[in-house]
């Protein structure tokens, strides 16, 4: 066990040391003089040697790439270059935000998505199944962001039932914070819910072919019982690794449902910090979410480790 | 059952890929069908022309400064500027198709690439090459094609492909050494090997042509998945820029004023809707008629 967790942990750093590494290399030994882009269009070649000598950009790239490490280790992700505000203070506060619709997307896909792919797994071929999927095809290949758009004009500007865009605090009433958020809960979560009821649907039927699903049925198991403790629970396993997983790739789609719907979150302001050309907020939302994604990965795994005693018995 | 007759079958499949090579037919001929069909070429601006709606000249935009939506002369509205939304749209059909195959060539490459070298040889290399793949693989997608947007030179197509290819490759390469893996253990490569077959010539004659296979049903996957990457891409602004006009710009163009001129942000989103859907119905098909027994198994 623990040195399963030791090896875990260890890995976890390397690759963390590598996302550092790519981010590093996009953003500062790519073709081009960074200091000219933090300096803006229209600076002298004064202000550029001077942005070079403060970022430490006359150094050679190992030695610069070793600070970057350093700051990076010591929450120093460096200043906006719109608001002049710390990088990571800036994140850290729109955090909750995206945490808030991230949490409300998560309760409605696994809700919609894994009823529905259980549904279809008993039945295959039946009319439900395959409007199931119909749907579900939909759902994964339909823009996040114009689903949004046809979700706003719709429900709130032709129905009044939503608010357009803007963001509440859950400090200023649970309810108004709620009402904000469902039109980009249910955008964002029909993607995922696809994803799910496929991925349920799939891991359902697979397993039903298993000997051990048809000795349940030859014991004369009830069909229920076999469902629900023989194959659901085993259906469940995969779907708690693309959970993890899926709930720290949110970030990414994050920045195309904050962007449509004003919500000021880290894909709020990604998206604001590409526009403005802010190289020092969009490498820090990049850092953040990888290092989000590598822990909720090691979070995920440490949990199958528990959940799976087949896991165990290999490592031990 | 070969598989190309396998493919036919799936009827979803075959509706999906007839639908493709309409819309690539449209886009190849789009001087041609909007020269002679439809009002205006793209980037004309109308704004100062009269158009013929019901018998009599009116301007392009309504007396209250709203685009004229669908009507007779421009079928699928016209948009802020007086621009012909469905002759935008093929001409966008022209530039998203380009880039997101353009894109998807680049990451198979790269990936096959990739996934040859870990898989084949793996040992230290494989090591060093797959971490590196978890490494790119725990960014999100789209957050790395926006820092690579955010560096690379902007308004060009050719850097919209290149970080499709850059951003997209990873999973190919995980999917190509998988099956490399499992490949370079058969028995015709022991065969080969003991023939004297080197190892380019193991790698060129018997492994890439069974990843041809894998590589068509993924690479039609993440196609579909390049489809909407460069359309959010050029949504925020930082894919392909206008005048030149691409699905996602258009929504974007149209989103200020979505609540008066809706058709300006519906048409390009069902059009990429379709598009993606299709690449998905014959990515599914291809994998139903290239893996025989996945039949039964919907999605990936």
């Amino acid at each position: 066990m623990t040195s399963y967790v030791a090896r875990r942990l260890a890995w976890c750093v390397v690759v963390l040391v590598m996302v550092c590494a790519i981010t590093f290399v996009i953003f500062f030994a790519v073709p081009g003089n960074p200091a000219q882009l933090i300096a803006g269009k229209y600076a002298t070649p004064e202000t550029i040697a001077l942005v070079e000598k403060r970022l430490g950009l006359d150094q050679p790239l190992p030695i610069q790439f070793g600070r970057f490490l350093v700051h990076a280790a010591y929450g120093d992700w460096g200043f906006s270059y719109v608001s002049q505000q710390p990088v990571l203070a800036t994140i850290l506060t729109a955090f909750p935000k995206t945490l808030s619709l991230t949490f409300g997307a998560v309760v409605i896909w696994l809700l919609l998505g894994i009823p529905a792919g259980i549904l279809s797994a008993l039945k295959p071929g039946s009319i439900w199944d395959r409007s199931t999927m119909v749907f579900t095809l939909v759902g994964i290949s339909a823009p996040a962001y114009w689903i949004g758009l046809v979700f706003l004009r719709v429900f709130a500007d032709r129905m009044g039932w939503f608010p357009l865009g803007d963001y509440t605090e859950m400090g200023q009433g649970l309810l108004a914070w709620a009402h904000h958020l469902v039109l980009p809960w249910i955008t964002l979560a029909l993607l995922y819910a696809g994803w799910y009821a496929r991925m349920t649907r799939a891991q359902m039927l697979d397993i039903a072919r298993l000997d051990y699903v048809r000795t349940a049925y030859a014991k004369g198991l009830d069909k229920r019982v076999v469902v629900g403790r023989h194959i659901f629970r085993n259906a469940l396993l995969p779907l708690v690794t693309m959970l993890g997983m899926d709930v720290a790739y949110l970030f990414g789609g994050a920045v195309l449902t904050e962007s449509v719907f004003g919500i000021p979150g880290i894909g709020g302001l990604a998206w604001r910090a590409i526009r403005m050309r802010d190289l020092p907020m969009v490498m820090g939302t990049v850092l953040f979410a990888a290092l989000f994604i590598v822990v909720a990965n090691l979070i995920v795994d440490l949990l199958y480790f528990a959940l799976d005693p087949r896991i165990q018995r290999e490592t031990s | 059952m070969t598989a190309a007759r396998r493919f036919a079958r799936d009827r979803w499949a075959l509706t999906g890929f007839v639908f493709l090579a309409l819309l690539v037919v449209v886009a190849v001929a789009a001087p041609l069908v909007v020269g002679r069909v439809l009002h205006a070429s793209p980037y004309r601006l109308g704004m100062m022309d009269k158009v013929k709606e019901g018998g009599r000249l009116v301007d392009v935009v309504s007396d209250g400064g709203i685009p004229i939506g669908p009507s007779a002369s421009y079928p699928l509205g016209a948009d802020l500027i007086g621009r012909d939304v469905l002759s935008r749209l093929i001409y966008g059909a022209r530039v998203s198709l380009l880039v997101s195959t353009m894109g998807t060539l680049l990451a198979v490459l790269l990936g096959l690439l990739v996934g040859l070298l870990a898989g084949f040889y793996r040992g230290t290399v494989d090591t060093i090459l797959s971490r590196f793949v978890d490494a790119m693989m725990a960014i999100p997608i789209l957050l790395l094609a926006i820092a690579l947007a955010s560096v690379l030179p902007q308004g060009n197509v050719w850097t919209v492909v290149l970080i499709l290819g850059l951003v997209n490759w990873t999973y190919l390469a995980r999917i190509v050494r998988g099956e490399v893996l499992s490949l370079r253990e058969k028995e015709f490569v022991e065969a080969a090997r003991a023939l004297g077959a080197n190892d380019s010539v193991i790698l060129a004659r018997h492994l890439v042509p069974n990843l041809v296979g894998p590589l068509l049903v993924f690479g039609t996957l993440s196609m579909a998945g390049n489809i909407l990457l460069e359309s959010a891409l050029s949504f925020l602004g930082v894919g392909i820029q206008a005048p030149t006009p691409s699905w996602g710009n258009m929504i974007q163009e149209g989103m200020a004023f979505y609540s008066v001129a809706w058709w300006v942000v519906l048409f390009p989103g069902i059009a990429i809707l379709l598009t993606v859907v299709s690449l998905n119905l014959v990515g599914d098909g291809l994998r139903d008629a290239l893996v025989p027994g996945s039949q039964e198994r919907i999605g990936l």
